[in-house]
């Protein structure tokens, strides 16, 4: 959908940057030992500084230090030698210190660049303005008692990487491919898992209107949108009203807005304003972070082949659609498995289209992706040289397929197992068309007498009689010839 | 600089920290004494001169990424004065 919106006073576009926090993958918090396991028992993963017990220090976690520099570079951002942790001041029953540990002015990566790919074929940059680390929040359950809130702590203190936008999106297709686009990068880095349903990843949507070219209109900012496609309903939703809004002569009150996934509206959350001074200053028990370029070296040797690198590889060396390409990078797993069905020796199309139309199909038919494949990259491969060679056609091979989809079974020995090895044997061939033609004289003489399309027919039958198996080229071949007379 | 009661007032609120008038009035002095001690120190020409975040030269400490767990739930919850079903619980919060 285009992010413009034909008003009744003329034209809106639509301004949108995203704020994405992503949990760090590590196996303990940011600033404590406690370990980062999802769905444990409530408070079973929480140390006395999660808790903000008196006297209790945070010391940091070097490794979550690393997996923010990997995803910087990974972005092509700067890496600051030098940030700070600040304290962000507010209360809230989830939030024990009464302060969150962020960093503010000086965060640890700086600008960076994501590339999308819009509908059209076209590419375009979107602007990252920064990321930090800080820790997350516990939780808190609002619906288990009548008049309680009751806190979970076990995520309280795990690190997080909050990664901010410039306002570069211009629609909600935009918002959806860069959100993609970022937890396809953070999967192939290993930084985060971007799964969105256990809240690994989650996104503050920032929108305001203009009219096209003038100055950016007043934002609101919409939190905690945790899923792709709420994310658009939620930009469709926003606009639309703001939109109306402006067009009645009213004014856009900067504030912040929920989601509501059920009603599939954005709602003011909060009314009193003042409330949003959060006083940072510096962190007293944590002197600023200083990297040195050793680490840095060493963390950007470690990094993966991304996906926009990998994509365009997988197009000059393989001489695949960008849209195929597209397709199999936007899973590591998935790109892996296809270079493995390749095996340095397959047809690169040939690969890519049963492993596109035929088994990320079938799997995506059950909700499922390359990982739960019942079929193993060297089997799609036997199963693609049984067809090269010629000993199964093409339709026995869609048969085979849905056999070893079905049972996980090999391609060759499926292939023994029923019998389906095609028939090029001209002698066999010949039998089989003789007995048709013997069976449909009238035919014959019709296609004599110059009724050329029965030719379909003729194969139709010599292929049922042989049960599929016989060598389609051959059988044109022989059948002409015969015909012929 | 100054500071009159009202932004002691608003200050106090945001720290969760309830004053009577007299403590407002009392306090909007001495926290403008001590901002305008932070104004005249703002006039030292500290042009080229490094912060300083540490007086013994330190650099930040970390740790390797080792799970260590020290105490158990009851022992979490053992301070907090209302806990349910191993949940911390606190008055509704509601938004």
């Amino acid at each position: 959908m285009s992010g413009i919106i034909e008003g009744s006073t003329g034209t809106w576009e639509m301004v949108i940057g995203l704020e994405v926090h992503a949990q760090v993958t590590a196996n303990s918090k940011l600033f404590s030992g406690a370990p980062i396991t999802f769905g444990g028992e409530p408070n079973t993963q929480v140390n006395l500084v999660d808790a903000a017990m008196p006297g209790m220090l945070p010391v940091l976690n070097d490794y979550c230090v690393e997996q923010a520099i990997k995803t910087g570079l990974g972005l092509g951002a700067e890496i600051n030698r030098l940030s700070v942790f600040e304290r962000k001041n507010y209360f809230y029953p989830d939030l024990p210190q009464g302060y969150q540990i962020s960093q503010y002015a000086h965060p640890i990566v700086g600008k960076g660049e994501i590339e999308i790919d819009l509908p059209d074929g076209t590419v375009k940059a979107i602007g990252v303005t920064r990321l930090h680390l800080e820790q997350d929040a516990g939780k808190s359950l609002h619906d288990q008692h009548a008049s309680k809130t009751f806190v979970d702590l076990n995520r309280s203190g795990q690190a997080l990487m909050e990664i901010v936008s410039e306002p570069d999106m211009r629609s909600a297709d935009e918002a959806a491919a860069y959100v993609r686009k970022l937890r396809t990068i953070l999967r192939y880095l290993g930084t985060c898992d971007g799964n969105m349903d256990e809240g690994s990843m989650r996104c503050d949507v920032n929108l305001s209107m203009r009219r096209p070219g003038e100055p950016f209109g007043t934002r609101c900012e919409i939190k905690n949108v945790n899923s792709v496609r709420y994310i658009q309903a939620a930009i469709e939703y926003e606009a639309r009203r703001q939109v109306d809004v402006l067009e009645e002569g009213g004014k856009i009150a900067q504030e912040t807005r929920q989601w509501d996934t059920r009603q599939h509206v954005t709602r003011s959350m909060r009314s009193k304003e003042e409330a949003f001074d959060y006083r940072y200053f510096p962190d007293p028990d944590l002197l600023p972070l200083e990297l040195d370029e050793a680490m840095i070296e060493r963390v950007r040797h470690s990094l993966p082949e991304l996906p926009d690198a990998k994509k365009k590889r997988f197009i000059s060396v393989y001489g695949l659609s960008p849209y195929d390409a597209g397709v199999l990078v936007a899973e590591q797993t998935r790109a892996e498995f296809y270079e493995r069905v390749l095996a340095g020796k397959r047809d690169p199309k040939v690969a890519a289209n049963w492993l596109i139309t035929e088994l990320l199909g079938g799997l995506n038919k059950g909700g499922h992706d390359i990982d739960a494949s019942p079929i193993s990259a060297d089997n799609l491969g036997e199963l693609i040289d049984l067809l090269a060679d010629n000993t199964i056609s093409g339709r026995i091979a869609k048969d085979v397929f849905a056999e070893m989809f079905a049972t996980g079974k090999g391609a060759a020995a499926i292939v023994e197992e029923k019998g389906l090895r095609q028939v090029t044997d001209t002698g066999a061939i010949d039998v089989v068309i003789d007995a048709v033609i013997a069976k449909n004289q009238d035919k014959l003489a019709e296609y004599r007498a110059g009724k050329d399309k029965l030719f379909g027919f003729f194969v139709g039958q010599v292929m049922k009689e042989s049960g599929g198996k016989a060598n389609p080229a051959m059988v044109n071949q022989a059948l002409k010839a015969k015909l012929a007379g | 600089m100054s500071l009159d009661a009202a932004a002691v007032a608003r200050i106090a609120r945001l720290a969760r920290i309830r004053l009577t008038d007299d403590e407002k009035n009392h306090l909007a002095a001495e926290l403008s004494q001590v901002m305008d001690w932070v104004d005249e120190l703002q006039t030292v020409d500290t042009e080229g001169v490094e912060p300083l975040t540490s007086v013994v030269g330190a650099r930040l400490k970390t740790r390797s990424d080792i799970v260590t767990l020290n105490v158990t739930r009851d022992e979490v919850l053992a301070n907090a004065p209302e806990a349910t079903a191993g949940f911390f619980t606190v008055p509704k919060v509601v938004e």
